[in-house]
């Protein structure tokens, strides 16, 4: 199989930039460690493990888009966020970036932060305010939870491709003559159909885990319907 | 957390090995998204290199780790492509798993009682020596957890030592 890069290589962007995103990319790693930690017990732990685990493998699987010649994979972010939440959720996904990066060479080292700002911290983030929102007012159903990942997933992908697009308006290393829009008219188009390839991916992924196991569903956890009246904690506990 | 618990990790790590080992194999290898979008402007050949044109993914350089022994998804020195591919994926799932897993379990709230042995022999054992527990053990009421985390925060209020957190978690 010929070289298979999935992320920003070497030398797309320039160094100063990447070096930039490196480091906004470890505070924000940083504050994901801390805030975290709360929901981390021991039954997110190894949850954590196997959403790293099942997005590297379902990165490696590029499905073929309707346009000829490009493919696209999971990127992660939305299905990270429903099943483990958005702190820990960004961790999983960075995790699998850094391995990608150091053992896989997928995606340049010095790229590092480009990377899981667009794919860990952005998509991730992006996912979960839809999840929050969507999760409130859809039913409490497989259909609304499908349509919520779906959703999510979709738009976490543009938004991620769009933290590129930036990221090469700041740094990019070949001068597009003023262009800038037609990259990122193609990049938005292209991802727009990933995002429905990792829309069905993440909906089919979690409404399977929410039939099985909902107690493993951090989204559906956290995230109250707005319906019932507001969930203050109570000491003591609700019941 | 129950048996139960325990067969979907396992079964998670199985779908996941199985996609890694055997189905990346059948993945498209045409240029993703990105990469696509960066040659645009380049003409490319059949091989994939580019051939002639002005893109930005003429500016790529070589990856610092490129001479890994799993660089590009394949293990160095198998010939087969399928079992190439296939161990990478199999070796990548494991490796990840490990680490993230691995992370997140060091970094995992702790009940402030030193019951951390408890703990860990009730994450695999509660099927087996709590009949107490048990009832809720796989539960799938989905709003236990809540309560559950509330329990153990507050772990003062808690009570019983061992496990106790668990326990509480499903009355």
């Amino acid at each position: 199989m010929e070289t298979l890069a999935m992320h920003i290589s070497n030398g797309i962007i320039d160094g100063p930039v990447a070096a930039v995103f490196a480091a906004f990319a470890l505070v924000v790693l940083a504050l994901c460690v801390l805030r975290g930690r709360r929901d981390l017990d021991d039954r997110l732990a190894p949850m954590a493990g196997l959403v790293a685990a099942f997005i590297f493998a379902v990165q490696m699987l590029n499905f073929p888009l309707l346009t000829a010649g490009v493919s696209g994979h999971l990127l992660g972010g939305a299905l990270a966020a429903l099943l483990v939440g958005p702190w820990i959720g960004a961790l999983c996904v960075a995790v699998v970036l850094v391995v990608q990066a150091l053992v896989f060479g997928d995606g340049g080292v010095a790229m590092l932060g480009l990377n899981i700002t667009n794919m860990a911290v952005f998509g991730t983030a992006a996912a979960y305010l839809l999840i929050a929102l969507l999760l409130r007012v859809l039913p409490r159903t497989p259909a609304g939870l499908g349509v919520t990942a779906f959703v999510s997933a979709l738009v976490s992908v543009v938004v991620a491709a769009m933290g590129f697009v930036v990221q090469y308006w700041l740094g990019g290393t070949t001068d597009l003559g003023g262009n800038l829009g037609g990259l990122a008219g193609t990049m938005a188009g292209v991802h727009l159909l990933i995002g429905v390839g990792e829309g069905l991916i993440t909906a089919t992924t979690v409404v399977t885990v929410a039939k099985v196991r909902p107690d493993l569903v951090y989204a559906l956890r956290a995230l109250k319907p707005v319906a019932p009246a507001p969930a203050v904690p109570v000491a003591g506990g609700a019941r | 957390m129950s048996r139960r618990g325990w067969g979907f990790f396992v079964g998670g790590l199985l779908v996941a090995l199985l996609l890694a080992g055997v189905v990346s194999n059948y993945a498209s290898s045409h240029p993703d998204g990105l990469d696509s979008s960066l040659r645009e402007g380049c003409t490319v050949d059949a091989e994939g290199e580019i051939t002639g044109g002005s893109c930005p993914a003429q500016r790529e350089r070589d990856h610092e780790l490129g001479d890994s022994p799993l660089a590009d998804y394949g293990v160095r020195g198998v010939d087969n492509d399928f079992l190439s591919t296939g161990l990478s994926g199999v070796l990548g799932v494991l490796l990840t798993f490990a680490v993230g897993g691995g992370v997140c379990w060091l970094l995992r709230r702790r009940d402030p009682q030193p019951t951390t042995g408890a703990a860990r022999g009730d994450a695999f054992g509660d099927a087996r020596s709590g009949a107490a527990g048990d009832g809720t053990g796989g539960g799938p009421a989905a709003d236990d957890p809540v309560t559950g985390r509330r329990a153990a925060s507050g772990a003062g209020g808690g009570g019983p030592a061992s496990g106790g957190a668990r326990a509480v978690d499903g009355r």
